[in-house]
């Protein structure tokens, strides 16, 4: 059979797209099959009522590499990205914190809270930006591996070494505690208002299933820090006309270098013959044969239901059992007929432009854990909700707006069984409601329509197993050189001319393009010579 | 002291950043928040409001004017047809540019000039024995620019006409909210856009109007500072900052010809004689001596500048006037660039500058003076096409 592609890759999701980019660029010739209608996996939209787009489940963007939208030429391709304005957050005594783009707008909203924290806080910025620095080189580029004795790894390490040490001990030390501490650890030793440290606490827990008191989830924050819209330090962003808009500009430059896209072709199997992984067979039954095919699918899907576990060794099969999917959040979509006023500061305006957090003390975010903890899904739940009509008109009607609400805690297991996600889907969509609803009075009488996205739909509809939205949890124990599997970090798998390039592989998860551009460049860079 | 505009009441209630410039002695609103940035992004993706009352407007009208304005003009205004507006610039004898704007033919022998700088005393120079009267209506005119994706959306509510039918570079009278206004399709925003000129004693209502049917689409009030990046965006050169008014200059290497400033395709010099015909003759057939070009200043080496001191790369928030130098690749000299931005939307960075011929060929690879930790380096920039940004929706 000949070999018709150079690369198939498996899933058209914004990492397989930005991997397609970069291939065909090199001037190889690609293969991209999607099984949904629209590309982008968890980074699609789609107008599932008329007039109104919703970003099916991502929904803001702020760790897209700066470097992959020049190399790529993205914005040319149709990549907008409207930065947030402010992040809000509403209280239920009817008063609310605001942080804004204007530092001294936000000294003043801290300080009713706490002088100190308002003082702090810039302070704070500068501290996560210094260790976002120096996270950002181990981010754009594969994972170093000190396990391996290899003269390369070695330099490699001692480099990353000296690199780390010329921020000086006070930014090392602050790095170590937070790979370990918990969120709320290390915003007490920072702030003493639960004001400030809730919304701010949140950020280590998305997509993980862990509480903001659980030790490991400070990393997390560390993400809030890194977005680069612009290609300076800089905040988070809506991609205009939906998240999808990020995927659809990657698309547009793979087409745009050769890359051939297929929508609706749903990869059944890969074809491995004689421990190569010579191409794939679609549900149909067409066979498409390729040099080397790249997964974008998470590692249950790839090395279980897409190869099969007999082509791997026991050890190998151990660790991706071991890999926790475990998803724990939902996404609600509402389409409403009128502009969401919230009580605590009535009227449109740069407070409702952001992100809007109802996350209103720490214990509470505890508490919506708690519920998770023992199978069920937060009946009042942390909800961050971002209104991106009204920013960018283009997704929904004059005068109506989209409202999406992304919602922990969903965990997949709930105690009933996963399978009963179904019947509880609609109890999780009144609760979220019901919880948005006491900040923000008209939402009930104003919606339209209303989608719901569990855990159990995010694994049927877009294949992320167990609903985990970064393809496995980014804990410490399954980032850079563990991630997906110790020794296995480097898009490689121990199938041979089979490559990873999803949100499993490292960096990981968070709309960021790295995986994708990694595992293209890993790999040209393997056809150069041994690494 | 700066003046109000006819539309202060409401400008001001919504300038609760209190940033004002003066433009042309009005006070004018840099930026309604404390960043622009909201309201560059609402002129890209919605639409954004700008007061640009200051621009210095001139009625010329009598029998005499279609030729008259013929005369000083290096465009054909004779040509133009009713309704019809063209964006041009105006020379000395020696063939200098003085101003640039836009002429429309609001009847046959009814014209409304723009310009940077008052131009009745230049227009007036040549009126002798011609059929014409010019005036200034600056003062009288308020004059508000709807910008953006859904810039069309709001005026389609807000007039009375069918502004869908209205062609880029086009004008026609209209009614809005029962006051007589004209809506011409023009801009400095270099995106999808309409102007509206009203009398000014009903400025306010108009404002109220257009206010109230974006409120569907996202329109807000924006500020110059805005308006500032999206013409740099759009490649369109501002005189007292790119390139200087030929009346003004002391020396005469300030002053600019039509040809170095890429308005050459304006002049047209078969047409008889016409203000400062004679020398853009000899000036286009020797070709500039120099150019004003747009340059790409490359993000990563930018980046690199500022990684060797552990530093993220440092930008202006936005958009710069300041003169800052540009080099050959043999380190000499060959020009400078008055004015750049971040594009927010193109994600590059980007100035306008003005070099030596040679060095002003499309691709050319220059250096950029940048400033990284008090010490002077650079970084290379490429000479690229203007307009940097241009939507099929500008027109379409």
């Amino acid at each position: 059979m000949p070999k018709t592609y150079d690369a198939i890759i498996v899933g058209g999701g914004h990492n397989g797209l930005v991997c397609a980019a970069y291939l065909a660029k090199a001037g190889k010739k690609v293969l991209v099959l999607e099984k949904q209608h629209v590309l982008g996996g968890a980074a699609s939209t789609d107008e599932p009522f008329p007039g109104f787009k919703f970003s099916l489940y991502s929904y803001v963007v702020s760790l897209f590499r700066p470097h992959i939208i020049r190399e790529l030429d993205l914005p040319s391709h149709g990549l907008e990205i409207i930065p947030l304005e402010c992040s809000f957050l509403p209280l239920p005594d009817g008063d609310s914190l605001c942080r804004w783009a204007d530092p001294n707008l936000t000294r003043r909203e801290i300080a009713r809270f706490s002088q100190k924290d308002a003082e702090v806080y810039p302070e704070f910025g500068m501290a996560m930006m210094k260790m976002a620095y120096f996270v950002k080189r181990i981010i754009d580029a594969p994972a170093p591996d000190p396990l391996s004795n290899s003269p390369a790894e070695l330099i490699n390490l001692l480099r990353l070494g000296r690199y780390l040490s010329s921020f000086g001990p006070d930014v090392m030390y602050q790095q170590f505690k937070m790979l370990t501490m918990s969120a709320v650890d290390f915003l007490d030793e920072w702030f003493e208002s639960d004001i400030l440290k809730a919304p701010m606490s949140v950020s280590g827990i998305i997509g993980t299933f862990l509480g903001v008191r659980s030790p490991g989830t400070a990393y997390v924050l560390l993400h809030h820090y890194m977005g680069e819209i612009d290609g300076a330090f800089r905040a988070w962003g809506f991609a205009k006309g939906g998240t999808g808009g990020v995927s659809l500009a990657c698309g547009s430059a793979a087409r745009a270098f050769g890359a051939e896209i297929r929508t609706k072709a749903k990869v059944e199997k890969f074809i491995i013959k004689n421990g190569s992984c010579d191409g794939v067979v679609l549900e149909n039954g067409e066979e498409i044969h390729a040099q080397s095919v790249f997964s974008c699918l998470d590692p249950h899907r790839t090395f279980f239901k897409m190869a099969g576990e007999e082509h791997f060794d026991d050890d190998f099969i151990r660790q991706l059992k071991r890999y926790k999917l475990r998803g724990s959040s939902g996404k609600v979509n509402l389409a409403v007929d009128r502009f969401p006023d919230f009580s605590c500061r009535p009227g449109d305006g740069a407070h409702v432009r952001g992100d809007i957090a109802i996350a209103p003390s720490i214990d509470y975010l505890e508490r919506a854990y708690d519920e998770a903890k023992y199978g069920d899904f937060s009946r009042r739940p942390y909800i961050n909700v971002v209104i991106p009509s009204l920013v960018d008109p283009s997704v929904a009607p004059p005068g109506k707006h989209v409202v999406s609400c992304f919602v922990q805690y969903a965990p997949y297991d709930i105690k009933e069984g996963p399978e009963h996600w179904p019947e509880r889907k609609e109890a999780f969509g009144d609760a979220v409601v019901d919880t948005l609803a006491e900040y923000c009075p008209t939402l009930k009488d104003s919606i339209l329509y209303r989608q719901i996205h569990t855990p159990w739909d995010m694994e049927r509809d877009i294949g992320l197993t167990e609903g985990n939205i970064f393809q496995g949890e980014l804990s410490l124990e399954q980032l850079l050189f563990l991630r997906p599997a110790v020794g296995w970090s480097r898009y490689r798998t121990p199938l041979k001319n089979l490559w990873v390039c999803g949100s499993a592989a490292h960096p990981g998860g968070g709309l960021m393009g790295s995986p994708g551009e990694l595992a293209a460049k890993t790999y040209l860079g393997s056809l150069k010579g041994p690494q | 002291m700066p003046v109000p505009t006819p539309f202060h009441s409401r400008t001001s209630e919504c300038c609760t950043s209190l940033l004002y410039k003066d433009w042309a002695g009005y006070y004018a609103v840099r930026s309604y928040d404390t960043y622009p940035e909201r309201e560059y992004f609402a002129i890209r993706h919605a639409a954004g409001l700008i007061d640009v009352t200051p621009l210095f407007k001139c009625e010329v009208y009598g029998a005499g004017a279609a030729a008259f304005l013929s005369q000083i003009m290096v465009r054909n205004i004779a040509k133009l047809k009713v309704g019809q507006v063209a964006y041009c610039c105006w020379c000395d004898g020696r063939g200098k540019v003085i101003d640039d704007g836009t002429v429309a033919r609001i009847d046959d022998t009814y014209f409304r000039v723009t310009s940077n700088w008052p131009s009745v005393a230049w227009l007036s120079r040549f009126s002798r024995g011609v059929e014409v009267t010019i005036e200034d209506s600056t003062h009288n005119i308020g004059a508000l620019a709807i910008q953006g994706p859904y810039s069309r959306e709001v005026a389609k509510i807000v007039s009375d006409i069918d502004v869908g039918e209205l062609g880029f570079f086009w004008t026609t009278p209209s009614r809005i909210d029962g006051v007589d206004v004209h809506i011409s399709r023009t801009g400095y925003t270099g995106d999808l856009g309409y102007e509206i000129w009203v009398d000014k004693k009903y400025a306010v209502k108009v404002w109220d109007a257009v206010m109230s049917a974006g409120k569907g689409y996202g329109l807000l009030p924006a500020g110059l500072d805005a308006m500032d990046i999206t013409r740099i965006e759009a490649g369109y050169l501002l005189n007292g900052v790119d390139y200087y008014n030929a009346n003004h200059c002391i020396i005469e290497s300030r002053k600019s010809t039509p040809y170095e400033l890429g308005f050459g395709w304006m002049v047209k010099l078969k047409r008889g004689s016409f203000v400062g015909r004679d020398a853009l003759v000899v000036e286009k057939s020797r070709g500039p001596q120099r150019l004003l070009v747009g340059l790409h200043i490359d993000w990563d080496e930018h980046a690199a500048l500022f990684a060797e001191h552990g530093l993220p790369p440092e930008i202006a928030s936005a958009a710069w006037r300041t003169s800052i130098p540009v080099y050959g690749e043999s380190g000499e000299q060959i020009g400078y660039a008055n004015s750049g931005t971040w594009s927010p939307i193109l994600k590059k960075n980007l100035a306008l500058a003005t070099v030596k011929a040679p060095f002003g060929k499309e691709g050319s690879k220059l250096r950029f003076e940048v400033t990284v930790e008090y010490e002077r380096r650079t970084v290379t920039a490429t000479v690229v096409k203007k307009p940097f940004f241009d939507p099929e929706r500008k027109r379409a």
